[in-house]
């Protein structure tokens, strides 16, 4: 654990001497041109959702044009009206939110399980929950939706269709990553310190979330955002099991595109309105998610 | 100090014996059973999950794979009749147009995926190799190149969408009317150029989770191995390939067959850049199998596609895996 700590706290005094020689120059030059490139590439796409959606209606119609012939707030007050955003907003984050909670929950037990406990099929458990990854979500969308349909009309619980039957989708889809950089993490917290706290009379759950939980936050926090990111950005099964008052903003944002006006200033505003939690959450914590996955995934 | 050690060590049994022992005998074998339990005990939920998500939708997957599932049995997908092999076959007889175009639409995607997953490794350790040594704005970077993997799928493919217009887009406009390069606007959505439209949103979206992971691994190169080859004389360059990339094999083992797994599946970018009929030129398997099973309602073609799909990653994976971890086994050695 201090291991990890030290590691991205302080990377940036040990890069600094990491090498005693200064780089020569074609290496600056070289970094310098590709730095530049590479964030003019990134850059221009962000440049052109946030000025297009600052522009008039006839100015993403027409030729485009790097700078606005007029600056108005107009787009993203119309937004709210022309589909019902704060609708799919709400939907969005419910759905987000609480596949969240559950995925980090789940995944702190699953982690903790395999990475205090010696026991029989530990290691099917890690493979099969890994392997999932790799399977193409074509594959299970249609019997999914077969088993949601089935499952409501047998016990009357309403998966289809339902926010409740897509947190429990999404979740699925964080966890086995999330179990897989938090077992990393676990791994890198002293088995001392929760033996000792053993020894003082907790219970292992005790010692789950009075030692090892704590010790592991930035790696939980990362775990969090990964989850909270998948969840926020689906569109496969949100396009086939939400109807109207259940749709989350992955289908709703394609209501400003089915009219016969394609509104882009309104689609621009409202995809960075749609972006802004997430990208502001993640760059807020991308530092425990480098470290995170300094100590879990990458180790 | 030796004579209290041994007063504890003879109290403890007596503490037992005379307190505790006749509740704590019974109560024994409880303890003992939550011990081996418990683990499964905390994996349960995961387990249940995994089972009802992934697990049990993938049997009746490769079941319905086995059946003639057309629209009319929908409702009741047990009745549909047996088709034994028949959807299988129907999907591999490359003369024939279902075949022929699902061949087609695989090998769009085997090209689309080994370019995809190359530049973004590329681009990706280029990134995190430049950004090893301090220099000032580099905090401000970093958080600037992770903003194409922060931003929802959704907002900004859709982005490119708008850029990718004919008529009031970027790209025409910087292309056509800005540098003159092309005669008349092109259409980048349709036709054969949709594939490098999608190869340049999939990279752009991509690379970031490179940089983030090579980033992260690079943390774990020890410092003393650049001090030592600096004292050998070795330059930047030097320890770039001698010691940087060396360093980040294990790390790449599970990177690039991460992004492949994810590009080769990848449903999200296609569907959002074309809708629901992805132009040939960039006909990618997911979306083909979607379209397979949602426009001609025909659900067993469809899994038996998604299953042979699967079948194909297996392979893929599990013939990597053997070659990348040969590999290592022989470099430590």
């Amino acid at each position: 654990m201090p291991d990890i700590r030290r590691d991205f706290r302080k990377d940036s005094s040990r890069d600094s001497c990491k090498s005693p020689m200064a780089p020569p120059r074609s290496f600056l030059w070289t970094r310098r041109i590709f730095l530049t490139l590479l964030t003019g590439f990134v850059l221009v796409p962000v440049y052109v959702m946030v000025s297009s959606s600052l522009k008039p209606l006839a100015d993403v119609t027409d030729k485009f044009r790097w700078l606005p012939s007029d600056l108005t707030i107009r787009p993203y007050i119309d937004i709210w009206s022309t589909v019902p955003l704060a609708k799919y907003f709400a939907n969005s984050l419910i759905v987000a939110g609480a596949a969240t909670v559950c995925s980090v929950v789940i995944a702190v037990f699953s982690a903790y399980a395999v990475s205090r406990y010696a026991f029989r099929g530990k290691r099917v458990f890690t493979v099969t929950v890994l392997s999932t990854q790799m399977f193409p979500g074509i594959l299970f969308l249609l019997p999914l939706f077969l088993l949601y349909v089935n499952i409501g009309n047998a016990t009357g619980i309403a998966l289809f269709g339902s926010r409740g039957g897509l947190v429990l989708t999404y979740l699925t889809f964080s966890l086995p990553f999330s179990i897989w950089m938090l077992i990393g993490y676990f791994d890198s917290v002293p088995r001392d310190l929760d033996e000792a706290a053993l020894v003082d009379g907790c219970g292992p759950l005790g010692a789950l979330f009075r030692v090892v939980v704590p010790a592991a936050i930035p790696g939980i926090v990362a775990v969090a955002v990964y989850a909270f990111m998948t969840a926020w950005g689906e569109v496969l099964f949100a396009s086939v099991m939400t109807n109207d008052t259940t749709r989350t903003l992955a289908v709703g944002l394609q209501g400003y595109s089915t009219q016969n006006d394609v509104y882009w200033n309104q689609i621009m505003a409202a995809s960075l309105v749609v972006s802004v939690p997430v990208v502001a959450g993640f760059l807020l914590l991308q530092r425990y998610l480098v470290a995170g996955l300094t100590a879990g995934a990458v180790k | 100090m030796a004579t209290t050690v041994t007063a504890k060590a003879g109290a403890r049994p007596v503490r037992t014996g005379s307190s505790g022992g006749p509740v704590r005998g019974p109560r024994r074998p409880t303890g003992w059973l939550r011990r081996v339990s418990l683990p499964y005990l905390l994996l349960l939920p995961a387990l249940l999950l995994e089972l009802l998500v992934h697990l049990v939708p993938m049997v009746i997957g490769v079941a319905m794979s086995f059946k003639e599932l057309t629209q009319f049995y929908i409702r009741d997908w047990g009745a549909a009749p047996w088709a034994g092999f028949g959807n299988y076959r129907m999907s591999v007889e490359f003369d024939a147009p279902v075949g022929e175009a699902l061949l087609h639409s695989f090998l769009v995607t085997v090209a689309f995926t080994l370019l995809s997953v190359g530049l973004c490794w590329l681009v990706g350790t280029a990134a995190a190799i430049c950004m090893q040594d301090t220099f000032r704005g580099r905090g401000l970077l970093r958080a600037l190149f992770l903003v194409p993997y922060a931003l929802p799928v959704y907002a900004a493919v859709i982005t490119w969408v708008f850029m990718f217009q004919h008529d009031n887009g970027l790209v025409n406009h910087v292309l056509h009317d800005q540098l003159h390069l092309t005669g008349k606007p092109s259409f980048w959505l349709i036709g054969d150029n949709s594939f490098f439209a999608l190869l340049t949103v999939s990279v752009w979206k991509g690379w970031p989770f490179a940089f983030l992971i090579v980033m992260a691994g690079l943390q774990n190169v020890p410092r003393e191995l650049y001090e030592a080859a600096a004292l050998d004389g070795a330059g930047t360059w030097q320890q770039i390939r001698r010691i940087t990339l060396p360093s980040l094999r294990p790390v790449n083992q599970v990177l690039v067959l991460v992004l492949f797994l994810w590009t080769f599946n990848d449903f999200n970018t296609p569907y959002v850049l074309f809708g629901r009929a992805a132009p040939e030129a960039a006909d990618l398997v997911s979306v083909h199998i979607y379209q397979a099973s949602f426009v001609s309602w025909n659900f067993g073609t469809g899994s038996a596609m998604s299953v042979l799909l699967l079948l194909f990653l297996l392979a893929v994976t599990g013939v990597y895996l053997a070659l990348t971890s040969r590999g290592r086994r022989t470099a430590d050695a």
